[in-house]
């Protein structure tokens, strides 16, 4: 691969990553706060559904992991499994897909 | 007079560890060791070395499982109850005993564009360079390499991946980025963000901790991928 893609790749990895950082903190930061005082999933969803602000939020978060989790796997392929080239290029694209649509179909589900 | 109780290894990649107990002496170093078994146990044995004081960068070895200089290192910082264990460095091919071909380390310095090109002419004035810049700073830090391998060989990247450039050669094309008289640096980070370059880098620092000379490949690399992703920014990747 060409070092235009290296490097891009590179920087969306640090991209997604400050992202998944602010994710990960505000996401744990209000499941504590929500759930003081015990919480049913009827309760959540009441707070969720049609909640633009919660929608764009978890969409975000799962576009991070999307682009996140496949190019962190990619060197362990290439590094373990000596896997390299286009067919661990379309595999990881296969899984940056299935990530955002299994991702996108809860975040739905909790908007809608 | 107390022994050291020596095991080197013999033969190509399928030899083994040959046991041979050397006298102790004051002040000894791994070097000192290995000589004395070439010199007066067994003339046979090849390894290499030039300096003795740490300067050329051809005696590097595994020594305890570790890679080390072996002329700059005291036995008694590393044996263990009295024994040394003496391989050579490893992701080289060995030619014989503690003797790697060391081809692939150097052909990967050229393949990251490790040569200075200027565009002076010795008909032009020097260059002026502020000794306290920046750039300047960042060559300094890395350019007091003398090649001998230590740090390429505790790369785990290096192990797994037989064409990563490895930090010698990336810490080379980083003090070469950093010069501002070099004219080829579009070619040179080119050369050093590919797959096999810069970005493979774990930043785990086996080489930073290993280098005899103290220096850093780790920041030396992530000097680069920040230089290739600037560049990548502004469209001259
Ligand atoms: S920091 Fe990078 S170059 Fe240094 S040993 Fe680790 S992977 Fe290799
Ligand atoms: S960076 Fe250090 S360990 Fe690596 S080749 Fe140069 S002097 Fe040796
Ligand atoms: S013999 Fe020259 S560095 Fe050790």
């Amino acid at each position: 691969m060409s070092a235009r893609h290296e490097t891009l790749l590179w920087v969306a990895q640090r991209a997604s990553a400050a992202l998944l950082a602010l994710c990960v903190v505000v996401h744990l930061a209000t499941m504590i706060y929500a759930i003081q005082g015990g919480l049913t999933a009827a309760e959540i969803l009441g707070r969720t559904r049609g909640n633009p602000g919660w929608l764009a939020f978890y969409s975000l978060f799962v576009a991070a992991i999307a682009v996140h989790a496949p190019i962190g796997l990619r060197p362990v392929l290439g590094e373990w499994l000596r896997w390299r080239g286009m067919s661990r290029e379309v595999f990881l694209v296969a899984l940056a897909l299935a990530l955002a649509v299994l991702g996108m179909r809860a975040v739905l589900g909790m908007f809608g | 007079m107390t022994k050291l109780q020596v095991r080197v290894w013999r033969g190509g990649a399928d030899g083994s560890f040959q046991p041979f107990e050397v006298p102790r002496q004051a002040s000894q170093s791994v070097l000192d060791a290995v000589t004395y078994i070439q010199r007066v146990l067994d003339p046979t044995l090849a390894y290499r070395f030039a300096c003795r004081v740490g300067m050329c960068g051809s005696c590097a070895m595994t020594v305890n499982g570790v890679a080390r200089w072996t002329c700059r290192t005291h036995v008694d910082k590393v044996a263990r109850d009295g024994r040394l264990e003496i391989a050579p460095l490893r992701s080289l091919p060995v030619v014989r005993d503690l003797v790697t071909d060391m081809r692939e380390f150097f052909d990967k310095w050229s393949r990251a564009k490790g040569v200075f090109r200027g565009a002076r002419s010795r008909r032009d004035a020097f260059a002026r360079v502020a000794p306290r810049s920046a750039q300047r700073l960042s060559v300094e830090a890395g350019i007091e390499c003398i090649g001998c391998a230590v740090c390429y060989a505790s790369c785990d990247v290096v192990a797994q991946n037989p064409a990563y450039l490895g930090p010698a050669a990336l810490n080379r094309a980083w003090t070469l980025l950093n010069d501002v008289r070099d004219v080829t640096q579009a070619e040179r980070l080119r050369a050093v963000a590919g797959d096999a370059g810069c970005h493979a880098c774990h930043s785990q620092m086996g080489c930073t901790e290993r280098c005899p000379k103290g220096i850093a490949p780790t920041a030396s690399i992530a000097g680069l991928k920040r230089a290739a992703a600037k560049a990548l920014l502004a469209g001259a990747l």
